[in-house]
């Protein structure tokens, strides 16, 4: 058994927070001096292999960030909601897989939610500055006063985990329990659930810990069991132990290999400095122009060939190949 | 002269309604009615609106521009909204201008004069009609590129239409609508930067007139279609 983190301090300086503002590694649409002291690295281990799809986390999610889900349907399947929302933050997802060596069916239940990237997409698709942090432990978090409700951390999450509320216009996510990790207590889903599926301390702690549940899981036939800590976006503060782990996208979709989309790093990258640069040109093009070759005038001569022309004195079209069709050579004397 | 009314003349496409030649000194020109000035000016503010909100949005280092639409929330709340108003808006402007816009016969050879134009070798183009081959680069452009812009638009309009697109779809759209947005504004400087350069230009979308002398070296063509739609006064010979 993992050591429980025990319950806080009652003592009146425990409540200090222990992290904040001056630990913001990175903010979005801004540029931060790194602090010169890092924090030690936390991290949230969920055990798919010892879930009981309980649903604990996922009330005690609701019950800390004082949410309420709205009342919805049995759609026959255990998921409920059927997707993450707004208010909920993280979701149990259930998937029925029958295990094509042993044809034994598994049931894989896995905790769906923010996994707090080293390399967070949403932060980097943020347009409004301040709206997502990421501070030196890890935790990505979003500082909803800042938010537009742009959607654009949608895009930028390879693991589709942002929601927008249509109450106030901002977006939502797990926060990592930001709050109580700030005064030594582990997140409410940890705190909740009664089979340890769900740990939380520091990253090496949690990769260690992680290594003594795959050997035993090994021991036990899983000779795929292996740590969900994805390098694609520099490793994830919140990963999942499992029992598969050569094939994670049976698990309810989680992607293989997730990376920020190459598309969002286009836009973000190459087409904001090249649209910016072409703008740019174009506009001192026409500048530079109209210094060079001075405004294009009318001549007096120009309007004395117009009052020709409505007088009817004026030379025809030099060529009547070149002004042919409609022209009505009103002009000819 | 004889050839004028030989066969029914049809209105020649770039001679639009409302547009009239009145002699004297200077002549002046009608290019542009009062309904298609206000119509112009609606595009044209749209137009500008939405390249600072977009903006704002595209770089966080133009985001202070959101402070002119009262904030982040308020720029992304109101930009798709004034997108449909410049899409509804210049539609009209298409369905008034796309005939006069249609290619002519004088625009390859107009195209491969643009460079003694720029240089100001007037003499040396073709006499157009009432849009040269640049304005309808302009007017061709402008109508495609609001034509992607609306579409990809509609696409990452999360509050509206969040449900009918998947995510990958959507980071299409977005990095499309950054493209084309690019575009726009490059095609929009254009449009901006010639009415300035050619003087006299302003005056035919503000009091919908130009002088004759403008016509006349401008677009000439459509100047003499003018002349020769008037009433003949009486038979000349």
């Amino acid at each position: 058994m993992f050591p429980p983190i025990p319950n806080p301090s009652v003592a009146p300086d425990a409540a200090k927070p222990r992290f904040g503002e001056k630990d913001i590694v990175r903010r979005s649409a801004s540029e931060v001096t790194p602090p010169a002291e890092r924090l030690t690295e936390v991290a949230k281990l969920i055990d798919v292999t010892k879930c009981i799809g309980c649903k604990a986390c996922q009330a005690a999610c609701l019950e800390w960030n004082n949410l309420t889900e709205e009342i919805g349907f049995n759609h026959g399947v255990y998921e409920n909601p059927m997707d993450l929302t707004p208010n909920t933050f993280t979701l149990m997802r259930f998937t029925e897989w029958e295990n094509p060596e042993t044809e034994n069916l598994e049931w894989l239940i896995r905790k769906d939610g923010c996994m707090h990237c080293e390399d967070p997409g949403c932060l980097k698709a943020c347009p409004a500055p301040g709206a997502i942090v990421q501070y030196s432990n890890g935790i990505v978090d979003f500082q909803h006063a800042n938010c537009i409700g742009c959607g654009y951390c949608i895009k930028g999450c390879p693991f589709n985990i942002p929601r927008i509320s249509k109450v106030d216009h901002t977006a939502y996510k797990c926060t990592l329990c930001s709050d109580r990790v700030a005064v030594g207590q582990g997140p409410a889903c940890q705190k909740a659930c009664p089979t340890q599926a769900i740990v939380f301390g520091t990253k090496q702690e949690m990769k260690d810990w992680a290594d003594f549940r795959i050997k035993d899981l090994k021991s036990r036939g899983f000779d795929n069991a292996g740590l969900y800590d994805p390098q694609g976006v520099g490793g994830t503060h919140v990963m999942y132990v499992l029992h598969h782990a050569d094939t994670p996208s049976i698990y309810a979709g989680l992607p293989d290999n997730p990376t920020i989309s190459p598309i969002v790093d286009a836009w973000k990258g190459v087409t904001k400095y090249v649209g910016l640069a072409v703008m740019g040109f174009a506009a001192a093009a026409g500048f530079l122009h109209y210094v060079v070759a001075g405004p294009n005038k009318v001549s007096a001569e120009d309007e004395e060939n117009a009052e020709k022309l409505t007088e009817g004195t004026a030379p025809p079209p030099p060529d009547p190949a070149q002004s042919q069709g409609n022209t009505q050579h009103g002009s000819t004397p | 002269m004889t050839t004028a009314y030989d066969h029914k003349p049809e209105t020649p496409d770039d001679v639009e309604p409302g547009d009239a030649v009145h002699p004297g000194h200077p002549v002046t020109v009608d290019r542009y009615t009062v309904g298609a000035r206000i119509n112009h000016w609606i595009t044209a503010t749209s137009l500008v609106l939405l390249a600072l909100s977009g903006m704002a949005l595209f770089t966080p280092r133009l985001f202070f521009l959101t402070s002119l639409f009262g904030g982040g929330q308020w720029t992304r709340a109101i930009h798709p909204w004034i997108g449909v108003v410049l899409f509804f808006s210049f539609l009209l402007l298409f369905v008034r201008f796309f005939k006069a816009n249609l290619p002519a016969r004088e625009d390859v050879t107009w195209v491969a004069h643009s460079a003694d134009l720029l240089a100001g070798r007037e003499e040396k183009m073709p006499e157009v009609g009432k849009y040269n081959a640049g304005q309808k680069f302009v007017f061709w452009s402008m109508s495609g590129l609001i034509i992607v812009l609306i579409a990809s638009g509609v696409v990452m309009w999360d509050q509206y239409f969040y449900d009918l697109t998947t995510i990958e779809q959507k980071r299409i759209a977005i990095l499309v609508h950054a493209i084309a947005a690019v575009c726009i504004i490059c095609v929009w400087i254009i449009h901006v930067y010639a009415a300035i350069w050619v003087k006299g230009t302003i005056g035919a979308m503000t009091r919908g007139k130009v002088t004759g002398g403008w016509a006349w070296r401008h677009h000439r063509k459509w100047l003499r279609e003018l002349v020769g739609k008037k009433p003949p006064r009486a038979p000349a010979e």
